[in-house]
């Protein structure tokens, strides 16, 4: 997409190129790290993805909140958690967003408006129509946003959150991160209906949108159209965002037997962050200079998020089993 | 002091937390304006309405997993959810999510969600509706289990879930809702953790639960007339367990009873049971003993159903037996 229809400036462009920057390179050395045996437990990479995460999260407030899936770095980064608090938190250091008791699948930072990632497919489509309902209950307009693969599609979660959602106008941004494939499962063997726009508005009658996944631009006129009309009081969106990772399911698992090297190489040809780099320059908007600069100022806060949790403590074995129950209770 | 329901009291609860905290709403299926399968919810649509007396299409698990994004983002939900049977449905949201997102988050996410409803065997309701479920739950880390035995217990336990911000599961037998018991009108809540002693004796203890704790007083007044002198202790909440007043009676009787509708097995009576040997093993002057609903689902004949429960004359075989061991 042009950035003729939407009209960022200059600055907000380039923080769109940044952000994804900064999720891919904070991954690549995540990925790096997990090969060296500093992460000890898994680690599912979003590269490839990073336009949906950035293009939504822009739209939002402090006070929104977003709640994730088990490939959420990139949403935790572009909602506003600190690299080094990422990073800590994957070697399972005090440090990390949640304080070594989440690791990749569940980072917390509720402060910043994010509730969550999870090892579970399905929930985070009830949990954010449940804030959505919180906000309207409670009068504010703040809004949710649950994002989801494919493979939560066919999920009874996915038909009952909807639904939900739906039947009470929720302030609820459902976005439908669909990169073809539920771990090796192919999407196309999961259903008969691909389109998940579609389904949404014969199944529930909620406004839905379907969208190159790919295209930050894309993404962010479709989250922004979807973010107005949840604070105005509208209802629920769902936006169908076609996707590709181009890292394996998970870090250290064998990335063969269900997709080929034809299909991974066209899509890395559809790069987010390359594609948007030459649109970029291509129209004038900004120089390759320029993004050198963004790169290399990424580099040094993802060498210093890494070193920072190297050297971060362990938690104390002492507090395995404190925050079971709210304190004072 | 007035006399009210067990419903009624529960009800009374709900409604002045209503009054007092606008965060509080309830889902469930005939909530609104129906007030309720059992009346949980009776006269409060009219005052309050549809955004917090919800309610929902027949989807456990999409409702229960929904409420608990709203306890985590400044709400108070209220599962209503009639049967306990009907939630399994939303087992993962249970014990994935709602159970441990505040130990998940470091306790920066509180999750005030009470999930209430019928338990227990009775009235011909066959096995889809006769479930009981707490041991389940109480075997997880991160939920409250509470389960009122008289309408003094339904309204002052539920008052203190309703103020708390831990998940709590609140379950009514069903066949105490109709009961009529003292129920002062001044405020009070009960703590959870803390068992009360519904009567003083000497010769023996028992652990009685829910639907137990009348059953087994009214056994242990007919054996009082034979002279024995039987304490009876409720723990009103099984998780957490007030063992240390089971103990201190068993100081006292050296002999103990746990009498429990729900199934023997890796129940709350081989619990009580286990911690009385690890912490009471000296004050025992007899082996503990259980008295348990069959381990079986729930048949429908009254005639099958009356024989998986254990009436009258199987509580006072068991207690006669204990004391004579």
């Amino acid at each position: 997409m042009s950035n003729d229809e939407i009209q960022l400036g200059g600055e907000q462009l380039l923080d769109l190129y940044r952000m994804m920057a900064l999720i891919r390179r904070t991954e690549e050395q995540l990925a790096r790290a997990h090969q060296m045996g500093l992460v000890p437990g898994p680690c599912h990479t979003y590269v490839g993805e990073e336009a949906i995460a950035t293009g939504v999260c822009a739209n939002l407030r402090q006070d929104d909140v977003i709640f994730s899936t088990h490939r959420g770095h990139g949403h935790a980064l572009a909602k506003g958690v600190s690299p080094r608090a990422l990073a800590a938190e994957l070697f399972g250091k005090a440090t990390g967003c949640s304080q070594g008791r989440g690791g990749s699948m569940h980072l917390f930072a509720p402060e910043i408006g994010l509730m969550g990632t999870s090892g579970i497919v399905g929930p985070s489509i009830l949990q954010g129509a449940g804030a959505g309902y919180s906000f309207k209950l409670l009068g504010c307009d703040q809004v949710s946003v649950a994002f989801f693969g494919d493979g939560a599609v066919s999920n009874g979660a996915f038909h009952e959150g909807l639904n939900l959602a739906a039947i009470w106008r929720l302030p609820v941004i459902f976005v439908c991160e669909d990169n073809m494939y539920a771990t090796e499962v192919p999407f196309s063997e999961a259903t008969r209906v691909h389109d998940v726009a579609a389904r949404a508005k014969a199944s529930y009658d909620m406004a839905a949108v379907r969208i190159d996944g790919n295209d930050v631009l894309a993404v962010y006129q479709a989250a922004e159209a979807a973010v107005a009309r949840a604070r105005a009081g509208d209802g629920p969106t769902l936006i169908d965002c076609k996707t590709y990772r181009t890292r394996p399911h998970a870090e250290g698992m064998r990335d063969g037997g269900y997709r080929s090297a034809e299909e991974m190489a066209a899509w890395k040809q559809r790069d987010p962050i390359a594609s948007f780099a030459a649109c970029l320059v291509e129209e004038g908007k900004a120089t390759e200079v320029e993004f050198a600069a963004i790169d290399a100022e990424v580099n040094d806060i993802v060498a210093d998020a890494m070193e920072f949790a190297r050297s971060s403590p362990f938690p104390d074995p002492a507090t395995a089993a404190d925050y079971i129950f709210s304190l004072g209770a | 002091m007035r006399e009210i329901t067990y419903t009624e009291a529960a009800r009374e609860a709900l409604a002045e937390q209503m009054a007092l905290d606008p965060s509080i709403f309830v889902v469930g299926e005939g909530i609104g304006e129906r007030g309720g399968n059992f009346n949980t919810t009776l006269g409060l649509y009219e005052q309050y309405g549809p955004m917090r007396l919800r309610d929902t299409p027949i989807v456990e698990r999409g409702f229960v997993g929904m409420c608990a994004g709203a306890a985590m983002t400044g709400a108070r939900p209220v599962v209503d959810f009639m049967f306990i049977d009907f939630i399994l449905d939303s087992m993962g949201e249970l014990l994935n999510q709602i159970s441990k997102i505040q130990y998940m988050s470091s306790g920066r996410i509180k999750m005030p969600i009470v999930l209430r409803g019928c338990i227990g065997i009775g009235g011909a309701a066959a096995t889809h509706h006769s479930g009981s479920y707490y041991s389940i739950f109480a075997h997880i880390p991160g939920f409250r289990v509470a389960l009122p035995s008289n309408p003094y217990d339904a309204k002052g336990l539920l008052k203190t879930a309703l103020t708390g911000d831990d998940p709590v599961m609140f379950l009514e037998h069903k066949l105490l809702l109709n009961r009529r018991g003292p129920v002062p009108e001044e405020e009070y809540a009960l703590p959870f953790g803390q068992a009360a002693i519904l009567r003083q004796g000497s010769d023996a203890t028992v652990v009685a639960l829910a639907v137990m704790a009348p059953k087994v007083l009214a056994v242990c007044d007919e054996l009082a007339k034979d002279g024995l002198d039987i304490e009876v202790i409720d723990p009103r909440t099984v998780a957490p367990l007030d063992t240390d007043t089971i103990l201190e009676s068993l100081r006292k009787t050296g002999r103990l009873l746990i009498a429990d509708e729900t199934f023997g097995p890796c129940g709350i009576g081989a619990e009580i049971s286990a911690q009385v040997m690890e912490r009471g093993f000296d004050d025992l002057d007899a082996p503990v003993a259980r008295l348990n609903g069959a381990h079986t689902p729930t048949p429908y004949s009254p005639s099958l159903e009356s024989a998986i429960i254990p009436d009258a004359a199987a509580i006072e075989r068991a207690i006669r037996d204990l004391v004579a061991e």
